[in-house]
């Protein structure tokens, strides 16, 4: 057991925190909405290699592991920064493990976005797809066939949604299609990166869970009511406490789901449902009380807490509801936990 | 080496030996015996773990150390709660020999830690009052000196396994004219002295704990811990090894594994599973979800202090998140269980032996020992999130 980052790792926790604070401050998210995408920062981010981080170095990419990812997508969460990087990642991912040369190296060269879509289409279409305003190729599983198909007209308008994320139905005969596998391979696959994505995405919120724990402690701690700090009040401190708790909680259980993927542990898939879960509960309970702890003003558009209030609860959204996943747990049980 | 959560077990190498041990040496009624008598610790066994040099592991042989590897002891304690065995007067003895090694005088730790290895000192804590838990420093138990001795007189609660204690580590006032976390001391008091008396205190989940008096019970001035009135820097370092030390690296059984075992088999009356039952399988994948959480502030506190850092923040994380969760998860199951749910293990029928419905009685003081959840959250908002202390007697 090691608990603690490699050199490597820190350093690339602290090239990318700094890039997200630097190129995606508040005004930037504002900026963004409602889409939830700014073209210029995915364009930056592309130039640093985040495009095509999850390629592997042989094909051109970036060659990182789920847990770099992990520190990627927890940075992208701490500023709700407006780009695809978790979508880009799993669907990237899963086109060097199953596409044709052609579509893999466009996206390493940026001239291409990949996504997912989360469920099997039904119909002639993918509904909701998380990125899939944005991406021009979406990797869909329909009746056990796992395509990748290309989007015309990407970016797309916004659909207006509560997370402002640039989610949108897939139309599948619309662009050119390529069948990646079928079959079993093909629901392996999909699934595989269904779990990919809610690991990544876990990860995400426990960034946006820090990062509202964060200014919920700042404004208690400068906010005056019956002439002392709010967060003085046991009541506000012990609220505060339990968030903080459950932060640290979740974030081990993203880098714990992470690294199951990359050691390929047979309860990756358990893991990082149990992540997404978890750090979703986590983040939207740290953003609401810290909203509440913000009395009216919480409840302006004007402080920023209210934009990863929405996001807390609207980005694991998109995956389902939760508690019918908690009711699929127990049926993985059988020392999923283990390792 | 990158992010490794993988949980080597440790001890692999002694677990053979150390169950070869615990099958020759742990006597099967025990457990049956120390849940009749509601006393956790029994002194046949614990005779036996002093013979074999295991309490004396891992401690200098000036003191009455062995030479017994202290990762085999670990796996032989591990044996012990695998069988249902507590241990908690060793528990609390150690926790005292290790505050007497740091703040006792050479003769101290001579006179104590030796013959408690050997198994002839036994300690239970005195630090609670019928009017102080949390607020330890506001304990109202006097000891005033006379002459070369200490007179002691107060009330002492919850001085658990105290029926087979040699003595109580008890917390007293000895300056009444001072601010109160200065005019503290501590003493080993002997459970055979004149005017020691204890009473039994019957607990929801079948412990029998006491509630201890002191009247004008005499003790020699060697059987002060510290200074006289600097208590406090006792306690300080007597309660980060009741704080600090979380469980060992037993891979535990879960709930939720036990809960979707049952819930896979026993069927309702039109022939589904329990578990086909959303509602069930939603309440065991929480449980689930939980505990993994737990194990891993559990497994993150021990990765701190092995590092050498003191885990005052980490480990008031794990106790806060794992006993909170603990509660919730007896109530759920005994919820998932219906009706049969309400059975005591005294009942005939009771599912799982009537674990649950014992488990639900027994979790119930774990959010108050060791640390209430209240004091737990208060050092994390304090010292994790440098929030304003709000008590104003500290």
């Amino acid at each position: 057991m090691n608990l603690d980052f490699t050199d490597d790792q820190e350093a690339l926790r602290a090239a990318l925190r700094e890039f997200f604070q630097k190129e995606s401050p508040p005004q930037t998210v504002r900026a963004a909405e409602p889409l939830g995408f700014d073209a210029v920062l995915w364009h930056k981010a592309v130039e640093l290699g985040l495009g095509s981080i999850a390629i592997p170095e042989n094909r051109g990419g970036g060659g990182a592991g789920f847990v770099e990812l992990a520190i990627a997508a927890e940075l992208l969460g701490r500023s709700l920064a407006p780009v695809p990087l978790i979508e880009a990642a799993v669907a990237n991912a899963l086109l060097a493990a199953a596409a044709p040369e052609a579509l893999v190296a466009a996206a390493v060269a940026g001239e291409s976005l990949a996504t997912l879509a989360l469920h099997p289409a039904a119909g002639g279409v993918a509904r909701l797809v998380p990125a899939g305003a944005v991406a021009d190729l979406v990797l869909v599983l329909r009746d056990e066939e796992l395509l990748a198909v290309r989007l015309p007209g990407r970016p797309a308008v916004a659909v207006p949604n509560l997370g402002a994320m640039p989610v949108a139905d897939c139309p599948l005969d619309a662009g050119e299609t390529t069948v990646l596998a079928k079959g079993p391979e093909a629901v392996a696959l999909h699934r595989d990166a269904v779990h990919q994505w809610r690991s990544l995405t876990g990860a995400a919120l426990v960034g946006i869970a820090s990062r509202a724990l964060e200014i919920g402690v700042d404004y208690v701690k400068q906010r005056r009511a019956f002439d002392t700090l709010i967060g003085g009040f046991q009541s506000v401190q012990h609220r505060l406490a339990d968030n903080a708790t459950a932060l640290e909680g979740a974030r081990l259980l993203a880098y714990k789901a992470a690294w199951a993927h990359d050691v390929d542990l047979p309860a990756a898939g358990t893991l990082s449902t149990m992540s997404l879960l978890f750090a979703a509960e986590t983040a939207f309970t740290t953003a609401s009380d810290s909203l509440h702890f913000h009395g009216g003003y919480g409840y302006t558009l004007e402080y920023d807490i209210q934009l990863y209030f929405r996001r807390a609860k609207a980005w694991p959204m998109v995956a389902g509801d939760r508690r019918a996943a908690y009711a699929e747990l127990p049926h993985r049980l059988s020392g999923a936990t283990e390792g | 080496m990158t992010v490794d959560f993988w949980e080597a077990d440790e001890l692999a190498a002694h677990r053979a030996t150390a169950r070869a041990w615990a099958e020759a040496n742990i006597e099967p009624h025990w457990a049956e015996e120390q849940h009749r008598t509601g006393c956790h610790q029994t002194m046949e066994l614990h005779a036996r773990l002093a013979r074999d040099g295991i309490l004396a592991a891992g401690w200098p042989a000036e003191y009455g150390g062995s030479d017994v590897d202290p990762a085999f002891a670990q796996a032989i304690f591990d044996e012990c709660a695998e069988r249902d065995l507590h241990v908690d007067g060793w528990t609390t003895t150690s926790m005292v020999l290790h505050t007497i090694a740091h703040t006792g005088t050479e003769a101290q730790k001579h006179e104590y830690i030796p013959a408690a290895l050997r198994g002839e000192i036994l300690i239970a804590l005195g630090y609670s009052e019928p009017d102080s838990g949390s607020d330890a420093a506001a304990a109202k138990t006097t000891a005033v000196r006379d002459g070369d001795t200490w007179v002691i007189n107060g009330q002492k609660m919850f001085t658990s396994t105290a029926q087979v204690c040699s003595h109580i580590f008890v917390l007293t006032r000895t300056n009444p004219d001072v601010p109160k976390h200065k005019g503290l001391s501590l003493f080993l008091v002997p459970t055979s002295a004149p005017g020691y008396d204890l009473q039994p205190i019957h607990t929801l989940g079948g412990q029998v704990t006491n509630a201890t008096f002191f009247t004008d019970v005499r003790v020699p001035g060697s059987a002060l811990i510290g200074e006289p009135d600097g208590g406090w820097n006792v306690m300080r370092v007597a309660l980060i090894y009741e704080r600090g030390v979380s469980s060992p690296s037993r891979i535990e059984k879960t709930l939720a594994e036990d809960l979707a075992s049952w819930a896979r088999e026993a069927r309702r009356p039109d022939g589904t599973t329990v578990l086909d039952d959303p509602l069930v399988a939603e309440r065991i994948g929480r449980i689930a979800v939980d505990e993994e959480v737990g194990r891993l502030l559990g497994r993150w506190t021990n990765w701190q202090a092995a590092k050498g850092g003191i885990p005052g923040v980490e480990g008031s994380m794990r106790k806060l998140f794992f006993t909170e969760a603990e509660q919730r998860h007896f109530s759920d199951a005994l919820d998932i269980l219906g009706a049969e749910g309400l059975l005591a293990p005294e009942a005939p029928g009771a599912p799982a032996g009537g674990a649950f419905e014992h488990g639900f009685r027994a979790a119930v003081v774990t959010t108050v020992y060791g640390g209430t959840s209240e004091i737990l959250r208060d050092i994390i908002a304090q010292r994790h999130l440098g929030l304003p202390r709000n008590r104003p007697g500290g």
